[in-house]
């Protein structure tokens, strides 16, 4: 594919990056900025007087901790999620039973629905358990995925059925066979669906805008959201409390970079 | 597995009878106090102005963001594919950051980054002489700027995707064409699109669905504001779902939204078919 040269090549997309990535300059530069000069006009990049008392203001008035404390709890019980999901792709990639065809069919059938769709009936559901107002009601609607199933089913049945089976002539229970055979072998795809699991509950932020109705259940997510309703609103503020979202999905994001590259190439989708 | 069904399936299934009654809050108490209303959901939505203007403006974002994406993340994945070596694989972190951030950090910083009175873009117009704009309480700006910010935060998947798609394709191939003499975007026309169709087909089915659930950016942005001008169906839904607590009402509205993409997906599908087929 030679059209240009590497190096003009490299220019634009390096162009092109730094212009993706400008946003999130903005956003760090800006977060330790005095209000004053978060509103002031031309607005600078750099900040002249670098303060930390957005950070303060967030953690000492506004209760970041509690919601901090909050989302993680939801990510931890998130994580429940990836066994459940790599039980689920195990069933589907080394069990035959009645109506595996079908239930599969419908694992992917969800993949396809809005959340938008759903909305509204999980919410009476949930009403109906009892669980609205409460952090597991938080995470439950995002615990499983059909993608993250259809993932895992993918890598497993890669698994060699005569290690199963030998530990199954050896005598090994079915739940042993899960803990000490499969889920060791699975690992790259559980990295994967790990990293992507903490992603998304630690992004979630419809439901627990919906499901959180008192304040001390709040995620970082929907704390965020409402600094911008605040009467007095400070940008700086505003990009304190975003960095404070952003910056830890960044971190874990480009740690597990080739993890998660990799996990769409396992899928077979090409 | 059970989780998914209670959480996947069963939510249609749900919706299926509440949408044919007047089920709100109150309902929601007291089961005693729902009455079955049959198609006046529905009758009622066709009537609503506010929902025909939510769905042209779905139909606007859509035109404007799925060709979009899918030409971005398909050029950037084309030059990202040419070297692999670290400056590259560095790019590619920057390419795909977006994709995974938090949509209401994302917009905070974009609302600032386009405010009217201290915003950057409107000091950057500035400076090149154009007057300030008013990009998110301007009826066709807004529009442009949530579809932008959706833009922005829609590709670095694409490019993934396309990406491991652009790895699978042999190395042979590309070096028989060049034997021929075939020029560098002779190439990318005649083998790599014909052989990237799957993933084209791939990211064509799920960006068309996901900007016909369209909601994030609006909600965040601009509140679906001014006068409704971004506001999407799925934005719709939910004021009316949970800030106006019309369970039912918004139940029916949800069905459609599912017929409308599980019509146009069913489209594609036939159209990926009969392209098979040839």
């Amino acid at each position: 594919m030679r059209i240009a040269s590497p190096a003009i090549v490299g220019g634009v997309l390096g162009a092109g990056a730094l212009l993706t990535a400008f946003p999130f300059l903005w956003m760090i530069f800006g977060s330790v900025k005095p209000r004053s000069e978060s509103v002031e006009y031309p607005p600078r990049l750099l900040p002249q007087a670098p303060t930390l008392e957005n950070f303060t203001q967030l953690f000492g008035q506004l209760d970041f901790g509690r919601y901090l404390v909050n989302t993680i709890a939801v990510v931890l019980i998130s994580m429940a999620g990836v066994v459940f999901m790599a039980m689920a792709g195990y069933g589907f990639a080394k069990f035959r039973f009645r109506g595996r065809g079908f239930l599969f069919f419908l694992v992917l059938a969800t993949m396809m629905i809005p959340v938008q769709v759903t909305m509204i009936p999980t919410y009476l559901l949930l009403n109906g358990l009892k669980l609205t107002n409460t952090l597991v009601g938080i995470a439950i609607p995002g615990l499983v995925s059909g993608f993250g199933v259809f993932l895992l089913r993918q890598f497993m049945s890669a698994v060699p059925t005569e290690m199963v089976e030998a530990a199954r002539i050896d005598g090994a229970g079915e739940a042993r066979i899960f803990w000490s055979v499969v889920l060791p072998l699975a690992r790259p795809i559980l990295a994967v669906q790990i990293v992507l699991t903490f992603i998304g509950a630690w992004n979630s932020f419809l439901w627990p805008l919906i499901i959180a109705g008192d304040d001390r259940l709040y995620t970082l997510s929907v704390a965020v959201s409402l600094l911008n309703r605040q009467i007095a609103t400070s940008p700086s503020l505003q990009m304190a409390g975003s960095t404070l979202m952003v910056v830890p999905v960044l971190i874990v994001f480009v740690v597990f970079q080739r993890h998660i590259v990799r996990g769409f190439t396992l899928s077979g989708l090409k | 597995m059970i989780l998914l069904l209670a959480f996947g399936v069963l939510p249609i299934l749900i919706a299926l009878p509440v949408s044919a009654t007047d089920m709100n809050l109150a309902g929601l108490a007291d089961w005693s106090r729902i009455d079955f209303v049959g198609l006046e959901n529905y009758r009622e939505l066709f009537a609503d102005r506010a929902f025909w203007q939510a769905l042209t403006n779905t139909g606007i974002f859509a035109l404007l963001g799925v060709p979009t994406v899918i030409v971005v993340s398909f050029v950037v994945a084309l030059l990202l594919h040419r070297s692999e070596n670290r400056f590259f694989r560095t790019l590619r972190a920057f390419y795909f950051a977006p994709a995974v951030t938090a949509i209401v950090a994302v917009s905070l910083v974009w609302g600032y980054l386009l405010n009217t009175q201290f915003g950057l873009v409107n000091h950057l117009l500035s400076t090149v002489g154009l007057p300030p704009a008013q990009w998110l309480s301007d009826p066709v700006l807004v529009k442009l700027s949530v579809a932008l910010v959706a833009v922005w935060r829609g590709t670095g998947l694409n490019i993934i995707i396309f990406l491991a798609a652009l790895k699978g394709i042999p190395r042979e191939y590309l070096e028989a064409a060049e034997l021929d003499g075939a020029s560098g975007l002779r190439k990318i026309v005649s083998i790599v699109i014909p052989l990237l169709r799957f993933a084209f087909f791939f990211v064509a089915v799920t960006t068309v669905i996901a900007w016909l659930q369209f909601f994030d950016e609006p909600f965040v942005l601009t509140k679906g504001g001014p006068l409704g001008e971004s506001t999407s169906v799925s934005l719709f839904l939910y004021q009316e779902g949970f800030s106006a607590s019309r369970f039912g009402y918004a139940s029916a509205g949800t069905l459609v939204l599912f017929l409308i993409i599980a019509g146009v997906t069913l489209l594609q599908l036939r159209a990926r078919r009969s392209d098979a087929d040839r």
